[in-house]
């Protein structure tokens, strides 16, 4: 069975750190617990475990600020 | 010559709405100018020029449809009297605001509050000051006849457009109820074509989206609106002011008036040049902007004015702004609803200004 | 695997639409407005009306909607948009025209021109966001505040007693002659967002029929307002909201949803 793999480009500057996206993520990607603020000081969304990326797309369905770009191929 | 009509001002309002060439009016119903939506719909307009017909829920709903359709750059235009006027007072500030081009027509009618369905001129400060809130101006047309009630709606839309700015028609009970010969203007096609660069018909590829607001949160950005509005009215003083001046020439005190009071004048001053007393009458046209020059003109030739408004004095203050205390200038008039007649008016033009 | 290999324009699976601006919208992080207005210009790219399409802001959080949807809009007076809409429509029956109002624009200041645009069946679409509160005025009661719920003019929490019941506005409209799609539904998870668009889009597509009124009401959370954190309002919502609020179609095609 071919398996996904995805990406999620992250619009750090748009980001707002509002989380939804990762309490979302079913394959718990995302994080964004690492001291970096953009330059309105929020901390911004990134791919902590980019392997379990699937493309799913739902983080960019729910996030409220249009941030999140996703990408998906199949392997 | 157009077609002549025996009409009252309301009827003359909208049959004169269709030869604008207006797309559409938003109404409801109120005493005593609910003659215009009702002649509209007798005429069914959307099926003699496709113009929109709609009567609103309330005075706030109807100035609001205003705003939206006035928003696609389409003429339009409402009608109503004092106390429904006071409701639509938000939607106008929000069309001075917008820029937004349309026309209101006030029946005016004796007030505060309810006050009664007798005609009255008590809305002269509403009309002239602005009504709503924030800095604005409308321009102001007062018809002292059926006619000038049919002639002010072709001028009225012209203006709104020349100047993105909302105009009133300022009339009363008087003028909108009473039956007068009218010449009708041709009719005016409507507009097929929308090119005004703020209208709202849908972001084509070749354009960038367009914005109907009056909202800046950025105070200095609204700064910058507020100067720009005041630079059009500044336009407006210095080229639409209106007036009518009768026996004036060699007159030694005059009385100044509008709309149906002017009516009454003009039997006054000469029920008083019969008596050897010679008084002119200027009439503003248009309220804003007011004659202020013209009246300044007088203060070196004449001894006096008297301001007759059917109100308790309002239209005085303007009167007393142009002449710069440089002249008396006293007020009469009969007021809630209560019309004086033009003995009345010599009687106390004698007494007040001739005393 | 390395990311660039998947981060290439073939394998692009989901960007944002073009329909909205490229400017950082107004709203508290993880508010559901930003969601909405991306469903509705979904909507219209999808559907091909950029250029058909002319939006009515209204008075609250989303006055400025107009600065993040690139289409033409205008903004109208608190609570006025559906009149505004309607004299928009009346002048150009063709064109899409839809009004995007807060609870308390639609459901108090306007409740007479949503019930009277509903009734006389304008073919507009409203997108109605209810979070029970008065977001940008900094959180009083709203007409759809629950019963027991905290805000700051109702710090002790709603009490009927003091200031009546909430209003189920879109039940209400449900009922009027003039409405032929009304549906109930909220942006806080990837299948309700899916939802969502399937309903907007119907709601924009019913203009083109001409048989009235259709309005999406979207449940939505205020974690400002209701001083909570974004995760934290999406799951009080759920527990406290969607009760009162149930999701789901409740006209559809003009006849009433049997349940």
């Amino acid at each position: 069975m071919a398996k996904l793999k995805g990406a999620v480009v992250v619009d750090v500057e748009r980001c707002k750190g509002c989380e939804l996206c990762i309490v979302t993520c079913p394959q718990k990607v995302l994080a964004n617990k690492a001291a970096k603020v953009n330059s309105k000081g929020y901390h911004y969304v990134y791919m902590e475990n980019p392997d379990d990326c699937t493309g799913c797309t739902n983080c960019a369905v729910v996030c409220p600020d249009g941030v999140l770009t996703v990408y998906r191929i199949k392997i | 010559m157009g077609e002549l009509k025996l009409m009252k001002g309301n009827e003359a309002i909208a049959e004169a709405a269709i030869r604008a060439g207006a797309d559409a009016y938003f109404g409801y119903p109120i005493t005593p100018q609910s003659e215009v939506m009702e002649y509209l719909a007798a005429q069914q307009p959307h099926k003699r020029t496709g113009m929109v017909l709609l009567q609103a829920e309330s005075e706030i709903a109807a100035i609001n449809m205003v705003y939206g359709a006035a928003s696609t750059g389409k003429k339009t235009m409402t009608s109503s009297s004092s106390p429904g006027i006071s409701l639509k007072m938000e939607g106008i500030s929000y069309l001075a605001g917008a820029e937004l081009p349309a026309l209101i027509v006030n029946v005016v009618r004796g007030g505060p509050g309810l006050g009664t369905i007798q005609p009255s001129q008590s809305d002269y400060f509403q009309a002239t000051k602005g009504g709503g809130h924030g800095d604005y101006r409308l321009l102001v047309l007062a018809p002292a006849s059926v006619q000038e009630m049919s002639d002010f709606v072709k001028l009225g839309f012209e203006l709104a457009f020349k100047y993105r700015n909302p105009v009133m028609i300022l009339s009363d009970g008087i003028i909108g109820q009473m039956m007068e010969k009218v010449e009708l203007f041709d009719p005016i096609p409507r507009k097929t074509e929308i090119n005004e660069p703020w209208a709202l018909t849908g972001k084509s590829s070749d354009r960038k989206k367009r914005v109907v607001t009056s909202l800046d949160l950025d105070p200095y950005g609204n700064e910058k609106h507020n100067h720009e509005l005041q630079r059009k009215y500044k336009e407006m003083e210095e080229n639409e002011v209106r007036f009518e001046e009768i026996d004036c020439s060699d007159a030694e005190y005059l009385m100044v008036a509008y709309g149906s009071s002017a009516r009454i004048c003009q039997k006054a001053i000469k029920l008083a040049r019969l008596k050897g007393i010679k008084v002119g009458l200027l009439r503003p046209i248009t309220l804003f902007p007011f004659p202020t020059k013209q009246l300044y003109s007088y203060t070196n030739r004449i001894k006096g004015i008297l301001s007759v408004e059917l109100n308790t004095g309002q239209m005085i203050e303007d009167i007393r702004l142009a002449v710069n205390g440089k002249l008396p200038v006293e007020h009469f008039g009969r007021c809630g609803g209560v019309v004086h007649s033009p003995e009345e008016v010599l009687a106390a033009f004698e007494k007040i200004i001739m005393k | 695997m390395d990311l660039k290999e998947i981060i290439k324009p073939e394998n692009l699976v989901y960007k944002r639409t073009e329909c909205l601006t490229d400017k950082t919208l107004s709203y508290c992080p993880g508010c559901g407005h930003g969601t909405v207005h991306r469903l509705v210009m979904e909507t219209v790219d999808e559907l091909g009306i950029q250029s058909d399409v002319i939006g009515v802001a209204s008075v609250g959080c989303s006055v400025l909607a107009y600065d993040f949807m690139d289409i033409d809009m205008t903004q109208s007076p608190h609570g006025r948009a559906t009149a505004v809409a309607t004299g928009i429509k009346r002048c150009w029956p063709d064109k899409f025209v839809f009004t995007y109002q807060g609870d308390g624009d639609l459901a108090a200041i306007g409740t007479g021109e949503t019930i009277h645009a509903c009734n006389r069946g304008e073919n507009i679409t409203i997108i109605f966001i209810n979070n029970g509160i008065y977001g940008m005025t900094g959180g009083q009661m709203a007409p759809t505040t629950l019963l027991g719920m905290k805000s700051s003019t109702t710090p002790y929490g709603r009490e009927v007693e003091l200031m009546g019941n909430p209003i189920k506005i879109t039940e209400l409209v449900a009922q009027l002659a003039g409405t032929y799609f009304v549906s109930r539904q909220s942006v806080h998870t990837p299948g309700n967002v899916r939802k969502a668009k399937k309903a907007i889009k119907t709601a924009f597509e019913n203009q083109k029929l001409k048989k009235g009124l259709s309005l999406v009401e979207i449940v939505s959370n205020c974690n400002s307002g209701w001083k909570m954190t974004p995760v934290e309002s999406n799951k009080w919502m759920e527990e406290n909201m969607f009760p009162f609020y149930p999701l789901g179609d409740i006209k559809v095609e003009g006849q009433l949803v049997q349940k």
